[in-house]
C-alpha cells in the first residue's frame, strides 16, 4: 500500500514539473523549427537565428544588455563587498536599519520600484538612458552581492583578520590581504546572481531606459505585445542560452567554495 | 550544537577590541550608505512626497500639499481595479494552494538524492526570465497555437478555445509564475517536521487520513501561511502577466500605476497609488515575518 502511495507523489510531482517546463521546452524547440507557424514541428532550421543577427537593432540591444549587465554588476560588486565588510566590523546603531534599506529592493513590488525611480531621475534631471539604467540596475543588484558575502562573512573565522591587525596591519590592508581572498568567491557568485538578474530585468527597465535606449527583455516584451514570430522564440533561446552559462558558473563557483570550506573546515 | 554556541562568545569578545582601529571600516561602509540614501532611501520618499501633492497634468510639480491623490482612490473606478486586483491574487493564490501544497509535501517525502534533483527543477526556473515563460504559454494557449492544434486533432473540440487574452490566462500565468514559492515554503516545513510524530498518530489508531489533517497539516501550516503570502504579495504587483496574457483586459493596480506614469502624465495619482500598494505590500510581509518568527519560537526547526 506504501509503494502505491509513493508511485502516486511521483506522478503527481513529474505532471507539475511538466508543465512548468512545457512553456520553456516549447519556445527552444519551435526557435529551430522551419515554419513560421508555431503549430508543428516542421523541419530544422537556423533561418531565425540569422534573422536575428542581421537585425541591427538588435544587436544594439544585445550590446546594451551585456554592458548593462557587466556595469551594474562591477559597480554593485565594489559597494556590496565593501559594505557587507565594513558592516560586519561596526556596531553602528543605524546598521540594522541601513541593511534593511539596501535590501529594500528586493522586496517591493518591481514596478513600484521602477515608478519610483523614474519619478526620481526626472527630478534630478538625469538624462533616461544607459546612466539611468546603469544605477537602476545597480540598486537591485546591490542585496544579492551583499546577501551572499555577509553570508560568507559570517561563516569566516575572524580570528585570521584579527592576527593581521595585530601584526601590524591596517584595516584596508586586513582586508586587502586576508579578508578579500577568503570572500571573493562569494562576491564571484553574488556578482554573477546579479548579472543575471540584470540582464533579466524589464519591469524596471521599462521604467528609466528612455525613448531611444532599448535592452534586450525590452525588446522581447515589446515584439510579443504585437505577437509570435519565430524570431523572438530564438531571440529567448539565446538569452536562456546566457542565463544557464551564467547560471553554470555559479554552481561551479558555489561547489568550489565549499570544497575550501570543507579543507579549512572549523574542525 | 556546542560549536554554535561557542561561536558568538569568541566573536563578542574579539569585536570589542577591534572597535578602536575601525576607521576602515567606516571608508568601506561610506559607498553603500551614500548609494542607498540616495537611490533607495530618496526615491522611496520623493514618491510619497510626490503622493501629496497636486496633480497639474503636466510635467512640473505643484509643491502644495494635498489629500486628493488618496480621497481619489476611493472613486468607483479604481476602487475596484483594487477589487480587481485583489480578487485575482486571491483566486491565483487559491489555485496555487491547491496545487502548490501537495508539491512541497509530496516533495519532502522523497529519498535525499532525488530531493535534490527535484529542489534544482524547482530553482532552476526562477532563473529563467519570466517573460520567455509567458511567451512560452502564448504560444500554447494562443487560438493557432499547440493546445488548440492537439486538442482539434483528438476530436475534442471542433471550434479553436480563445483561452489567451482572457481571465483564465492571466490566472495561468500567475499560477505558473508564482507557484514555486509556495511549493518551496511548504516543502521547507514538512522537510523540518518530525515525521515520528505522524508514525506516533498512526500507532495510536488514527486512520492515514486522521493522522495527515491533525499532525502534519497542523505542522506544515505555517509553510503553507508564509507561502499565501510569498504568493498573494507579488500577484498584486505583476502588471506584465496581465499586459502579457491577458492583453490588458482587465487592469490590475501594478498597470493602473504604469499608465499613470507613461501615458496619463499623472505622476501624484501614480504615487498614492503605489503608496498605498507598498503598504499593503509592507503588512503582508510584517504578517509573514510574525508567522516565520513564530515558526521558530514554535520550536519545529
Amino acid at each position: 500500500m506504501k509503494k502505491k502511495k509513493f508511485s502516486f507523489s511521483g506522478l503527481y510531482l513529474g505532471i507539475v514539473f511538466a508543465v512548468m517546463y512545457l512553456p520553456v521546452v516549447v519556445v527552444v524547440v519551435f526557435s529551430f523549427n522551419e515554419s513560421r507557424l508555431p503549430v508543428s514541428f516542421t523541419g530544422f532550421s537556423l533561418k531565425w537565428y540569422q534573422a536575428l543577427f542581421a537585425d541591427d537593432d538588435m544587436l544594439e540591444a544585445l550590446k546594451n544588455s551585456l554592458l548593462l549587465g557587466v556595469g551594474s554588476c562591477a559597480l554593485s560588486a565594489v559597494i556590496g563587498t565593501l559594505g557587507a565588510v565594513g558592516l560586519s566590523r561596526l556596531n553602528w546603531k543605524s546598521k540594522g536599519i541601513m541593511e534593511y534599506i539596501s535590501i529594500l529592493p528586493l522586496m517591493i513590488p518591481e514596478i513600484i520600484l521602477g515608478m519610483v525611480l523614474m519619478a526620481f531621475f526626472y527630478m534630478l534631471n538625469l538624462p533616461f538612458g544607459m546612466l539611468t539604467l546603469l544605477i537602476g540596475h545597480t540598486v537591485f543588484c546591490v542585496p544579492y552581492i551583499l546577501m551572499e558575502v555577509k553570508a560568507r562573512l559570517a561563516g569566516m573565522d575572524p580570528a585570521l583578520e584579527e592576527a593581521a591587525r595585530d601584526l601590524g596591519a591596517s584595516g584596508f590592508r586586513a582586508f586587502w590581504d586576508i579578508t578579500l581572498p577568503l570572500i571573493l568567491p562569494a562576491v564571484f557568485s553574488g556578482s554573477l546572481l546579479a548579472f543575471a538578474m540584470s540582464l533579466d530585468d524589464v519591469v524596471i527597465s521599462i521604467f528609466i531606459n528612455g525613448p531611444r535606449v532599448s535592452t534586450l527583455p525590452i525588446k522581447v516584451y515589446t515584439q510579443i505585445k504585437t505577437g509570435v514570430t519565430p524570431e523572438i522564440n530564438a531571440l529567448c533561446t539565446l538569452m536562456l542560452g546566457v542565463i544557464l552559462l551564467a547560471l553554470l558558473f555559479y554552481a561551479l563557483v558555489k561547489r568550489l567554495q565549499r570544497r575550501r570550506t570543507g579543507k579549512h573546515g572549523r574542525e | 550544537m556546542e560549536k554554535d554556541k561557542k561561536v558568538p562568545y569568541i566573536k563578542r569578545t574579539s569585536s570589542r577590541r577591534k572597535k578602536p582601529g575601525s576607521r576602515s571600516a567606516v571608508w568601506m561602509i561610506l559607498p553603500l550608505y551614500a548609494f542607498t540614501l540616495i537611490f533607495v532611501a530618496g526615491p522611496l520618499l520623493y514618491v510619497i512626497a510626490l503622493s501629496f501633492t497636486k496633480a497639474d497634468g503636466g510635467y512640473t510639480i505643484n509643491w502644495s500639499f494635498t489629500l486628493e491623490n488618496y480621497t481619489r482612490i476611493l472613486e468607483p473606478v479604481y476602487l475596484q481595479t483594487f477589487a480587481q486586483s485583489f480578487q485575482l491574487a486571491f483566486t491565483s493564490t487559491l489555485i496555487i494552494c491547491l496545487v502548490g501544497y501537495p508539491f512541497g509535501y509530496f516533495m519532502a517525502k522523497l529519498p535525499p538524492g532525488k530531493k535534490r534533483a527535484a529542489m534544482l527543477f524547482l530553482m532552476l526556473p526562477f532563473w529563467v526570465n519570466s517573460l520567455i515563460r509567458m511567451y512560452g504559454w502564448i504560444i500554447l494557449l494562443q487560438k493557432k497555437g499547440v493546445l488548440n492544434f492537439i486538442l482539434q486533432k483528438l476530436g475534442i473540440i471542433e471550434k479553436p478555445l480563445s483561452i489567451l487574452y482572457s481571465y483564465p490566462a492571466i490566472v495561468v500565468g500567475m499560477v505558473y509564475v508564482l507557484l514555486p514559492f509556495m511549493a518551496l515554503s511548504v516543502y521547507s516545513s514538512a522537510e523540518k517536521m518530525d515525521w515520528s510524530l505522524v508514525e506516533a498518530a498512526r500507532d495510536l489508531g488514527a486512520s492515514g487520513f486522521q493522522a495527515f489533517w491533525t499532525v502534519t497539516f497542523r505542522l506544515t501550516m505555517p509553510g503553507l501561511l508564509s507561502g499565501i503570502i510569498l504568493t498573494f504579495v507579488p500577484s498584486m504587483g505583476l502588471f506584465f502577466i496581465a499586459d502579457i496574457l491577458g492583453g490588458n483586459k482587465i487592469v490590475l493596480v501594478g498597470s493602473l500605476i504604469q499608465e499613470q506614469m507613461t501615458k496619463g502624465n499623472n505622476w501624484p495619482f501614480a504615487a498614492a497609488l503605489a503608496v498605498v500598494l507598498m503598504a499593503l505590500t509592507t503588512l503582508l510581509i510584517v504578517l509573514y515575518r510574525r508567522i516565520t518568527h513564530a515558526r521558530e519560537l514554535e520550536g519545529i526547526g
